[in-house]
């Protein structure tokens, strides 16, 4: 088993921008953290090999303390074998980043940080309903530095029309000046059931044009490109040796267990997710009824999969990999299709394969759909 | 025989035709009120959303009137203009009419159509002011109308409600006193009318119709006159709610007939039905029907195209009016070149294909028929049911478009702007006649071409929904027309060509490269959409690319949800037409229709 992702459906406030699975309250917290033992001791015999990497995500990982984590890590260690240099990320709130808490994950042996910062600007934080202030922000990223953390990945947003270019360029000098190796940076998503949803529909708030973020996304490319980031996936930026390796495992088809509600696993060729309300999936691993459902992914299936997240990867499409993986009429069709967008330059060869053109990433799933099956 | 009674209906839509058969059908216990479904007449989901009845239909009611046993058939009738032919065909099964006239609005342009063909083929009108329940009843104005029209007396009018019941009973009571029974001689050979026909996907072709004279036995050895086709005549009945089988039936009656026809085309509305044994002549007034507005039909997938012919030759089977043949397309590849009685027929037949076969197709620009005369030859007319079959121009002398004679009932507010239309379709007005003080009836020339390009549309946004159309034809005259194409990329797609008149052509061409960007997503390069006269382009619009497609985050939870979606955006593409490498949604082939959206 490549990766193991524990979803900590908590918050302490709903960002405007989230679908998301979590709580506000945390009165259940206890039984939780008790059905993600049981949970991980039952699926702890669908690994066969060790686990690479450790991923705390949510919901906010932050929220937990250092019992509530130390019981995690006691059942995970007991349950699986971990490879000993393992990449043990948890997602954590600037505000809830301290000394103490900074030096707890050390003791556990987490050694990545992904800080949830998104912009450094006060209004902006304040349109996304985020609990803390750019100020914040800033402090946390240096308070874990200090503490020794640096494996650190920073999320920031653009692409909304609160965001000018300005601003654009000044959060991601920020990035450079604090010496940030990773960066996840997302264009807005206005997903159905959230407040931002709302806002826009009601037209207090309008959609950033086209234009303007596909030049934010150039900005951003052109200017990671020359800080000395490598984009090695549509939204995520490393320096050399900072690539996240549990996030390129997603990427690269391997295996992963997904702990907690709502977290999707993949495993032998299936697709299982767990129920995403917390009370029902506490109950249910209680009384050991089904808590997840699964999907089968057959060729055409695990294709589709395959073009989906190596084209949006810097590495592409292997086609050595892509040859052994599927059959000849999925190989003719990848062919035919993808020289037409090799005409239109909206895919490139490699010296393994192919791989997204410039302008190609803007309208990436428009190419990656054309070479679906 | 002098106990049965043959009478149709004829209302415009939305009279509550439908509404008022159902109260008939229920006080002769034809049909239970538990049966009953609203409208128990149209059985296709089409019609029931449409509230049009699109095909005729009969059922037999049983009633006993002052001791004595009656039979009555009712025969359902379409109220569209489109299915003139098939409302002539009921008429002709009939002694008797219901003239429904809904007493909130009066007259409209469609009843009085058919009002004439009941009159001509001799049927005894029965007038029924209906709605009388509804506070905007105007019972008094509308009877004048009536008086006016059909010549009877104030008190033959039954007042009625199909929503009450009122006026029921009085309606059965004047069908059996005042509809005469059919005549016909017993001992005659057969002769029986065939008015309807449906498909049964397990029993073949149900055929209906009414006995003239003689009459028909169960078994008998049969023989459909216009076809020349010989069959056994296997099941024969009666049309209750549900089909009752017979042995025999006689003189008058009205039924149906199953003999393992399997071929649409060997049952024909209109044909005569008779024995081997013992032949009689067909029944005057067959006529195949013709079709008036023609457009391609083409599957998206060109693999389908097989069983795009099979779902059109089954829909052919309950409807005679649909007709088709092969035709191919460069843009479109292979399909067919339909004819239809009118624009709401084509409608029909497309969501038709969509809804009963699940056959998704492109429905090219629709056109009428034209006549072409060639420089090497005045005389002779070429008949071009296709712009794209056009000669070049420099080979032509001229080309004739059919007209038509074109009735329009409105409020009078509503002249002025009516008028504004017709002559913008370039059509001339012949007669305006005042119906009442705010009832006009206008008469309009106007060729046939500019009906099919949104006219009912702006019509009924005119007059707010208050204008009733109706037309027949009257011949072809010369035009100044010219063929229209538009070019993809470059790229001609035949199936967007049209036959245009030459002053409206400049603007048409605008409109229609404008219509088009809209409907044509963006893509992964930048299209041009042209308009063009021979060589010479007229209108042009751009498209640009493509921008901005791409999600922002894909994670282990995200993967099977995007790929799902992006799977979807897959099949969206599908459904598009691929016309050189531009990829066209099957509605921007009609996109002309709508030009003023």
């Amino acid at each position: 088993m490549a990766g193991l992702y524990i979803h900590i459906p908590f918050c302490k406030q709903k960002c405007s921008y989230c679908d998301f699975h979590f709580s506000t309250s945390l009165k259940n917290k206890k039984a939780l953290i008790q059905a993600l033992c049981s949970e991980i001791r039952l699926r702890s015999s669908l690994t066969k090999t060790p686990i690479e990497t450790i991923y705390f995500g949510g919901g906010t990982p932050s929220l937990l303390n250092y019992d509530d984590l130390k019981i995690l890590f006691d059942s995970i260690h007991s349950n699986f074998d971990i490879c000993k240099e393992a990449e043990i990320t948890i997602e954590c709130n600037p505000d809830d980043i301290n000394e103490i808490k900074l030096s707890e994950y050390k003791k556990l042996g987490i050694n990545r940080l992904s800080i949830g910062v998104q912009s450094f600007y006060d209004e902006d934080l304040c349109f996304f309903n985020r609990a803390h202030s750019a100020k914040e922000a800033t402090k946390a990223i240096l308070l874990s530095q200090d503490a020794g953390f640096e494996n650190i990945t920073v999320d920031l947003i653009y692409g909304f029309s609160m965001l000018t270019q300005k601003k654009w360029e000044n959060n991601l000098k920020k990035i450079e000046k604090l010496k940030i190796p990773h960066l996840s940076a997302y264009t807005l998503t206005i997903e159905p059931k959230t407040t931002l949803n709302y806002l826009l529909k009601t037209k207090k708030i309008n959609n950033m044009s086209d234009e303007l973020v596909i030049q934010q996304f150039q900005f951003l490319i052109d200017y990671t490109s020359s800080i000395g980031f490598e984009q090695y996936e549509i939204s995520n930026f490393a320096k050399q040796g900072f690539i996240s390796k549990h996030n390129s495992n997603y990427w690269l088809g391997k295996e992963y267990l997904g702990i907690g509600p709502s977290a999707h696993s993949y495993v032998e060729n299936k697709r299982f997710w767990n129920l995403s309300n917390n009370a029902i999936y506490i109950k249910s691993i209680q009384q050991n009824t089904p808590f997840y459902e699964e999907e089968w992914i057959n060729e055409n299936m695990a294709y589709n999969e395959f073009v989906l997240t190596r084209l949006r990867t810097s590495w592409g499409i292997n086609y050595n990999e892509l040859i052994i993986k599927f059959n000849v009429e999925i190989a003719r069709h990848f062919n035919s299709k993808s020289q037409i967008l090799l005409e239109r330059n909206l895919i490139i060869k490699t010296n393994t394969g192919f791989c997204l053109s410039k302008q190609g990433i803007f309208i990436a799933d428009s190419v990656i759909s054309d070479l679906f099956i | 025989m002098e106990n049965i009674r043959n009478f149709c209906i004829i209302a415009h839509i939305d009279h509550g035709k439908s509404t008022l058969a159902d109260r008939l059908l229920q006080t002769t216990g034809t049909i239970s009120d538990r049966e009953l479904q609203e409208q128990t007449l149209d059985d296709m989901d089409l019609e029931r959303e449409r509230g049009i009845t699109i095909k005729s239909h009969a059922i037999q009611m049983e009633y006993t009137f002052q001791g004595k046993p009656y039979i009555l058939n009712l025969i359902d009738t379409p109220g569209h203009v489109d299915f003139s032919y098939e409302v002539s065909r009921s008429i002709a099964s009939c002694e008797g009419a219901l003239l429904i006239v809904d007493a909130t609005q009066g007259i409209q342009a469609q009843t009085i159509s058919n009002l004439y063909l009941a009159i001509e083929n001799d049927l005894e009108i029965i007038p029924v002011l209906n709605k009388m329940d509804l506070d905007s009843a105007m019972p008094e104005e509308v009877k004048d109308q009536i008086v006016d029209l059909i010549g009877c007396k104030r008190e033959d009018i039954i007042p009625a409600s199909g929503k009450t019941g009122l006026g029921v009973e009085e309606i059965l009571k004047a069908v059996i006193e005042r509809v005469p029974a059919p005549v016909g001689d017993p001992n005659a050979p057969l002769q029986a009318l065939i008015f309807d026909s449906v498909f049964d996907s397990y029993r073949g072709i149900n055929a209906y119709f009414k006995v003239l004279n003689g009459e028909i036995k169960k078994g008998e050895k049969v023989k459909f006159i216009a076809t020349n086709k010989e069959y056994h005549a296997d099941e024969i009945g009666t049309l209750k709610l549900k089909q009752v089988p017979k042995s025999v039936i006689k003189t008058g009656d009205v039924g149906y007939i199953i003999s393992g026809i399997k071929v649409a085309k060997e049952v024909k509305v209109g044909d005569t039905i008779t024995t081997v044994a013992n032949p009689a002549p067909a029944i005057q007034g067959f006529e195949d029907v013709k079709p008036m507005v023609f457009a391609g039909i083409y599957p998206i997938e060109t693999d389908d195209y097989e069983e795009l012919r099979d779902s059109m030759e089954k829909l052919q089977l309950n409807d005679a009016s649909l007709t088709f043949e092969p035709e191919s397309s460069a843009a479109l590849g292979f399909g067919f070149r339909c004819g239809f009685l009118g624009m709401l027929h084509m409608e029909i037949i497309q969501e038709r294909l969509e809804r009963e076969f699940g056959m998704t197709v492109i429905t090219t620009v629709p056109n009428v028929s034209y006549h072409c005369f060639l420089t090497s030859d005045k005389e002779k007319a070429i008949v071009l049911n296709n712009p794209s079959d056009f000669p070049d121009p420099s080979r032509i002398e001229r080309i004739e478009e059919p007209y038509i004679k074109a009735s329009v009932i409105t409020k009078s507010d509503y002249v002025g702007s009516i008028m504004t239309l017709c002559i913008e379709k370039r059509g001339e007005l012949t007669n305006q006649v005042y119906l009442t003080s705010n009832r006009v009836e206008l008469n309009f020339n106007i060729p046939l071409s500019e009906i099919v390009f949104d006219f009912y549309d702006r019509l009924k946004s005119i007059s707010r929904g208050y204008a009733s159309f109706d037309y027949h034809p009257i011949g072809f005259r010369e035009s100044n027309l010219v063929k229209m194409d538009i070019l993809l990329n470059g790229d001609q797609v035949d199936a967007l060509s049209a036959l245009v008149h030459k002053d409206n052509a400049y603007d048409l061409g605008k409109k229609i490269c404008n219509k088009l960007r809209e409907l044509i997503p963006r893509q992964q390069f930048n299209i041009a959409i042209q308009a063009a006269i021979g060589s010479k382009i007229i209108a042009r619009e751009s498209l640009s690319a493509l921008r901005k497609d791409v999600t922002a985050k894909c994670y282990g939870g995200d993967i099977s949800r995007k790929r799902k979606l992006l799977e979807k955006q897959k099949e969206g593409k599908k459904k598009m037409k691929q016309i050189g490498s531009v990829e066209v949604p099957p509605k921007a082939f009609l996109a002309v229709l709508k030009l003023n959206d």
